[in-house]
């Protein structure tokens, strides 16, 4: 690897000596998985970022590397000595011949405390699409800015799809702090600006930094050239902001959507069935099978059933197909219940008292995903958790304009755009709003023939 | 792995506070795996033997655990595959009480559907074989163990692709994955493939094997073997890889990181026996695995673009 750094950029005045090998610390130990998604507009250094990030966390081996800095020699990158970070991250043919980033592409590094999964979310071509796509799993959305050019109409957007998504914490990396001398009073000015934004939004955890992603300062390290600064890095950050499934383990009610009915009756795994009495045993086997959306369950919970309103006893926990005592979100379980109640996929189970009503109408925010307009009076698919059911779009009623975060009224929604629509269902769904709860108020409008994605939906109330 | 698949000790304790990154990861897994067998009518897993179909299959042992598997397997046999790799392939099938199909490339080759490759690999020659399979048993999804840190093109892959009846990735049209709700909807002629490990790292699958402690083909740990040097890798001597004039055999102790075509698949040198070595071993790796090890993935940066694009995985 030696060798390989020496193609890189300066390294950061901070010269931290980097840890021996985080790969290592993870090897040792169980880490925990935390999503974030970056976004940015055209040539503010998110590539860069990104691929100083994961080079500076030691997840770029030494054959990617050399591959990286083979074709940036190729190309002339930085008069032939330098190393273009995009080609790290750019995975099609046609993305590295255009030197644009089309879709969204997923990268993974660890620390010793933390394995991350980072969505890498083109900017400029469909951006809302890609944006939508990163954002929906994530636990943090980085945001970049460039210092010189403060927040554009494309970081509003960005920041507006991430409180309408409501991702839990929003990063905002104000880049190329080196170009601007590393200016305090520049920084402040974009971060006002940025904090300005994001309360008309109604974003509540937003973290604003300096950063030179082609330096590394304030990356992975802190840097000694902005000593007026004394936040974490954003290496820190992800290592320390709560993720998305503790909070909603700890703070929802208990929501499962099922998959399916686990019934082996014939069908056992062979090393039960060899056994008379074991398979005596697992005659009756009946569970549901699904992923918790939120909260927790323990055996002697009381449970409601959607969509009958019956009540009945967890009598058993089974997680990844081994007993347990409880199981928590985001958890793959089966649950065996105390009474014969019907449990087909679509059914929902949720802490006794808590049942979602069913409702066969949707007031819903739309995000438009697809190339194909929709239109009021559209016959759709919506897939909520585990049910898919005919609906039409009985009324659009709005767009927002993301520059001006207003709306504006509207009767069809082009790729894009994001608008508020109602949508009448031929069947109820326990449909929860979003802000609430994020299983429970999410949706696709699918075309009912080709299948094709058309929109990400969410409840507004 | 069926002695794995009884112990209660790990996920036995699980609290919300307490969920680690394969916990995680191995619920993503499951939550897919039942999603594709809860919307389709007849799944089928790619089965090589190789350790990420093998984890597919232990994590598909567990989704629907007390009951068995409930797809069969489907290998694509190059004709040039390790000995031992088949055998363990057969067992494991016949252990869990799963079908295994198999589609040979050597019977295209003996009828003319397909012809050998000049450089003798057969690795690009297993699309035609699986299409048909497809074809035939009329699945419509097809589960297989690809991870998106394999490759650049594999960065971009969804959890849930779908194809068309030529088997066509199209990278540039691909569905938005949104939230955990995948769209699995298809029309007359599609099918989707689908990865449950998508988001697993090489180290992670590492870390899953030695936790759960699951049985693997023998070469994937250190042992003596007549190997020769090409192209920076070893490579094993057998019936069809042999050396070149220039190039000496020698016996080395390797392991193989990967399992593919005996001809183009290297070994790596090696002196992990056991599992926690191994995980070891890779946490250390400065090498990518296709990187050590597959000859067919240097082909050119864009090869494994263009496989994909042609219905390979």
């Amino acid at each position: 690897m030696t060798d390989a750094t020496q193609l890189l950029a300066p390294a950061s005045a901070t010269d931290a000596p980097a840890s021996a090998s985080p790969a290592l610390d993870r090897a040792a130990g169980a880490t925990s998985l935390f999503r974030f998604a970056t976004a940015g507009s055209v040539d503010d250094g998110k590539s860069t970022l990104v691929g100083r990030l994961l080079h500076d966390s030691k997840a770029i081996l030494a054959d990617q590397f050399e591959q990286v800095a083979r074709t940036s020699r190729e190309r002339g990158f930085g008069q032939g000595t330098g190393f273009d970070f995009a080609l790290l991250t750019d995975g099609l043919r046609a993305e590295r011949e255009q030197g644009i980033t089309i879709d969204v592409a997923y990268r993974y590094f660890s620390t010793g405390q933390r394995s991350f999964i980072l969505a890498d979310c083109p900017g400029h071509v469909q951006y809302t699409r890609n944006m939508v796509t990163g954002a929906t799993t994530a636990d943090a959305v980085v945001v970049l800015v460039d210092a010189r050019n403060g927040v554009l109409e494309q970081t509003r957007r960005h920041l507006a799809v991430v409180a309408l998504l409501r991702v839990p914490h929003v990063v905002v990396a104000v880049n190329k702090i080196d170009l601007l001398g590393f200016d305090e009073g520049a920084f402040t000015r974009v971060a006002d600006d940025v904090r300005r934004v994001a309360g008309e939004l109604g974003l509540a955890d937003v973290h604003v930094l300096p950063v030179s992603a082609l330096d590394g300062d304030n990356v992975v390290d802190r840097s000694s050239r902005t000593p007026w600064y004394d936040g974490p890095s954003l290496l820190e950050l992800l290592e320390t902001l709560p993720p998305l499934d503790g909070l909603e383990a700890d703070a929802e009610a208990f929501r499962l959507p099922v998959q399916l009915v686990l019934r082996p009756q014939g069908g056992l795994a062979p090393d039960l069935a060899g056994d008379p009495a074991t398979a005596e045993a697992y005659r009756d086997y009946r569970a549901a099978a699904g992923r918790i959306a939120s909260g927790t369950v323990r055996v002697g919970d009381r449970v409601q059933v959607f969509p009958s309103g019956i009540e009945t006893t967890v009598t058993g926990v089974e997680v990844a197909g081994a007993p347990a005592d409880a199981a928590a979100a985001p958890q793959s379980v089966a649950l065996r219940l105390a009474d014969d109640v019907d449990l087909a996929r679509g059914t929902l189970l949720a802490e006794a008292g808590t049942l979602p009503e069913g409702r066969r109408e949707i007031d819903a925010d739309l995000f438009q995903l697809d190339a194909r307009t929709l239109a009021q009076g559209a016959r759709v698919l919506v897939k909520h958790g585990t049910t898919t059911v005919q609906a039409i779009v009985a009324e659009i009623s709005s767009r927002r304009d993301l520059d001006a975060l207003t709306h504006e009224p509207a009767d069809a929604l082009a790729v894009n755009d994001i608008g508020r629509a109602r949508l009448v269902l031929s069947a109820p769904l326990p449909l929860e709003p979003y802000a609430l709860h994020r299983a429970g108020g999410s949706f696709l409008v699918i075309h009912p023939s080709d299948g094709a994605t058309l929109a990400a939906g969410t409840v507004r109330s | 792995m069926t002695d794995t698949l009884t112990t209660t000790d790990a996920a036995a304790s699980a609290t919300p506070a307490g969920i680690d990154a394969l916990d995680a990861l191995e619920a993503e897994a499951i939550h897919v795996i039942r999603e594709v067998v809860a919307e389709f009518e007849r799944p089928v897993l790619l089965f090589s033997g190789g350790k990420d179909s093998v984890v597919v299959l232990h994590l598909a042992a567990k989704a629907f655990r007390p009951g068995k598997v409930p797809f069969p397997l489907l290998h694509v046999d190059t004709g040039h595959n390790f000995p031992e790799v088949l055998r363990f392939r057969d067992e494991t099938a016949a252990r869990l009480g799963v079908r295994l199909e198999v589609a040979r490339v050597q019977d295209y080759l003996d009828d003319g559907r397909l012809a050998e490759r000049a450089d003798g690999t057969r690795n690009p020659l297993q699309t035609l074989p699986l299409l048909d399979a497809i074809a035939a048993g009329r699945h419509d999804a097809v589960f297989g163990g690809a991870r998106r840190d394999e490759d650049k093109a594999r960065a971009k892959e969804r959890i849930l692709s779908l194809r068309d009846e030529f088997g066509q990735w199209d990278p540039r049209n691909q569905r938005p994955e949104l939230w955990s709700l995948y769209n699995g909807r298809h029309t007359v002629g599609q099918h989707v493939r689908a990865f449950p490990i998508s988001n697993w790292t090489e180290l992670d699958v590492w870390r899953y094997i030695a936790r759960e402690r699951i049985a693997l083909p023998p070469l994937y740990f250190a042992h003596e073997r007549e190997v020769y040097a090409r192209d920076g890798m070893w490579l094993a001597v057998s019936d069809v890889s042999a050396p070149r004039a220039g190039e000496t055999v020698e016996r080395r102790t390797v392991r193989y990181r990967t399992v593919g075509d005996l001809s183009c698949t290297g070994a790596v040198e090696s002196e992990a026996a056991d599992l926690d070595a191994i995980v070891r071993e890779v946490a250390a790796s400065t090498i990518t695995e296709r990187g050590a090890t597959r000859a067919d993935d240097r082909l050119s940066e864009a090869a494994m673009e263009d496989r994909k694009k042609d219905g390979y995985f």
